[in-house]
């Protein structure tokens, strides 16, 4: 978004300066800005602070029953790198971000380029339905996909013992690689509709004139996309495929109610569900919010770029 | 040319047909999820699966009607959501207001914090949030999770909403000054009822993220009474309990209605909104 700078602004000013003290005037921007900032001082800059101290603390459960927290310094710290569960974690959490950022970026585009070859009516109802997928509250998705696979009564066994497999009574999600298939298949079916949307809303954009001149140039209709849509769209590209790494290295709610619904919780945790279990679960907090401070760097990490970009896209506009 | 237009046939029969797979996809389970919410308990638990919709008629409904659990559940999801989007509509047109219609310093400074901001996971934080409120002992309160949810909301509604206040001309408040107005009774004669559609998008996206969140809430709202809808649908799917799928789907299908039709109000701009900055619930 551009910080333009308005012409009219300076003939405003003087209009301003002539009704108002200046001191009023030049305090009023900052006491708009003072409730926004200081709800945000509360309910995040706070917390944050206090995580960055609890990470330097022994806070366990003695110190949740009155004990005074001790400074360990970087004893947790310590503690979490030499603990090898840590590194599973976080090899876990990043290799199923990975997965489920590819599968959503590879058929979200697909499903984007597909669109422009259907007819209107089928895009439509194509729309539609990535427009009602998108809308499901996150909850109701979780509690209907683990009823479509319901041990006992779950359509998806009915439908795959019709097909001739054993899946009677098969239960998904006790073996941790189909747990996980469960979580990345509705991770994916909730994230696509955002990808698809967006990248076909980008693809409506490229110049029809550019195309053409490529296929008068003898380029067929791959070709045609690998090398002249596809790079068109690159920027748009870039930022969704970064949020969908970030979102995707988040991803508590899906994890925690499959868990709840029947998974083995050691052996399919990812960063996010260590860190509520072991926290609030168990009230190991300075452990907790340790691992806490790994996930925030290593989001900052992945977002870096974004904010860099954007931040430079805003320089230039103005 | 004849044999270029049969190909363009083919890929478009194709591309069509991929196409109806893909809605199957994303629409099987919603409609699988109404279609169970009507069932009776006995259709449910057959071997096999009923496909076509009301053999129970509104039974589940009116049993999720009957659970005091659903209805506590309801009216915190309610509080918590309308207090959100009141407290984050003003605090964030407040602060729009003063970046969009005011040159001063550290204004950029301000627009980057909400950017960087909005990037912080929930799920990173929680655990310090919940300390926080323990000792404040507001958690299981509308007013803790409230405070939590607002500066969740805060970052994208003034980024959001900083456009629409920016897109409307000064000039018109001018001239209004110009007439005799106050400098705020210009503001609210003349610019608020033109930014009431902005203020509507806006609110419309606060309260579709605070209805649906549930990191927070399931950390802030332990106690039974005090559940969020969101958290109070978790609770259903639990390995040790037989569970009642006609009610979880009804209750699912009652959640999902606000915010599927609410969704499909604000959907052009949310394209829009999330490539700029982005939050997801």
């Amino acid at each position: 978004m551009a910080l333009t700078t308005r012409p009219a602004k300076s003939t405003r000013n003087r209009t301003l300066a002539d009704r108002a003290p200046a001191v009023r005037k030049a305090m009023l921007p900052y006491g708009l800005l003072l409730p926004a900032l200081i709800a945000l001082a509360f309910a995040l800059g706070y917390p944050l602070i206090r995580q960055v101290m609890l990470s330097f603390q022994e806070f366990g459960l003695a110190q949740q029953f009155g004990r005074p927290p001790e400074w360990v310094g970087l004893q947790n710290y310590r503690d979490l790198v030499s603990d090898s569960y840590l590194w599973v974690l976080v090899l876990r959490s990043v290799v199923f971000c990975l997965v489920n950022a590819g599968l959503t970026m590879v058929l979200g585009v697909a499903i984007a380029l597909l669109m422009r070859l259907m007819s209107t009516p089928v895009r439509l109802v194509v729309q539609a339905g990535l427009l009602i997928a998108w809308a499901m509250p996150v909850l109701a998705s979780l509690t209907v996909w683990t009823w479509l696979f319901d041990t006992q009564y779950g359509v998806v066994n009915w439908i795959l013992e019709r097909l001739g497999g054993d899946f009677a009574g098969h239960s998904w999600l006790i073996e941790p690689m189909s747990f996980f298939l469960i979580a990345t298949l509705l991770v994916v079916w909730m994230s696509i509709p955002f990808v698809a949307f967006t990248v076909y809303a980008a693809l409506t954009q490229v110049p029809q004139e550019i195309l053409e001149a490529a296929e008068v140039d003898g380029a067929g209709p791959w070709q045609r996309t690998r090398l002249v849509v596809l790079p068109s769209i690159r920027p748009v590209l870039l930022v969704v495929g970064l949020l969908e790494l970030v979102w995707g290295l988040r991803v508590f709610t899906q994890i925690y109610v499959l868990q709840q619904a029947g998974g083995v919780t050691r052996e399919t945790n990812l960063l996010g569900t260590y860190v509520y279990r072991s926290g609030i679960g168990e009230g190991e907090f300075g452990v907790a919010a340790t691992v806490a401070m790994f996930m925030l760097a290593l989001t900052v990490l992945l977002t870096a770029p974004y904010v860099i970009k954007m931040i430079r896209d805003d320089r230039e506009m103005a | 040319m004849n044999s270029g237009r049969r190909l363009r046939t083919r890929t478009r029969v194709l591309a069509n047909s991929l196409g109806l797979v893909v809605f199957l996809i994303c629409g099987f389970p919603v409609y699988w999820m109404i279609s169970t919410s009507f069932q009776s308990r006995n259709e449910i638990r057959s071997p096999e699966p009923t496909w076509h919709p009301f053999g129970g008629g509104l039974d589940n409904y009116r049993r999720l009607f009957e659970d005091g659990e659903f209805l506590d559940a309801l009216k915190i999801s309610l509080l918590v959501t309308i207090a959100t989007v009141a407290i984050a509509l003003l605090f964030a047109f407040l602060a729009a207001v003063a970046v969009s219609r005011f040159r001063f310093r550290g204004r950029t400074s301000f627009i980057l914090l909400m950017l960087v901001v909005q990037m912080i996971p929930a799920e990173g934080l929680f655990i310090s949030q919940y300390k926080m409120l323990d000792g404040l002992s507001l958690t299981n309160s509308v007013l803790g999770l409230t405070t939590l949810y607002v500066a969740c909301v805060l970052p994208f509604t003034i980024w959001t909403l900083r456009g629409f206040v920016s897109a409307l001309p000064v000039d018109l408040e001018e001239a209004a000054m110009v007439d005799g107005c106050t400098r705020v009774g210009a503001f609210f004669r003349i610019t608020f009822p033109l930014l009431a559609p902005g203020l509507v998008a806006t609110g419309v996206f606060g309260f579709i993220q605070a209805w649906n969140e549930f990191t927070l809430a399931l950390v802030v709202m332990t106690r039974d009474d005090k559940k969020t809808l969101p958290v109070w649908l978790s609770t259903f799917s639990d390995a040790n309990r037989g569970t009642d799928w006609g009610a979880v789907m009804a209750g699912s299908t009652l959640i999902s209605i606000p915010v599927i039709l609410f969704f499909l109000m604000v959907q052009g701009r949310m394209v829009s909104g999330l490539t700029v900055g982005a939050v997801k619930g």
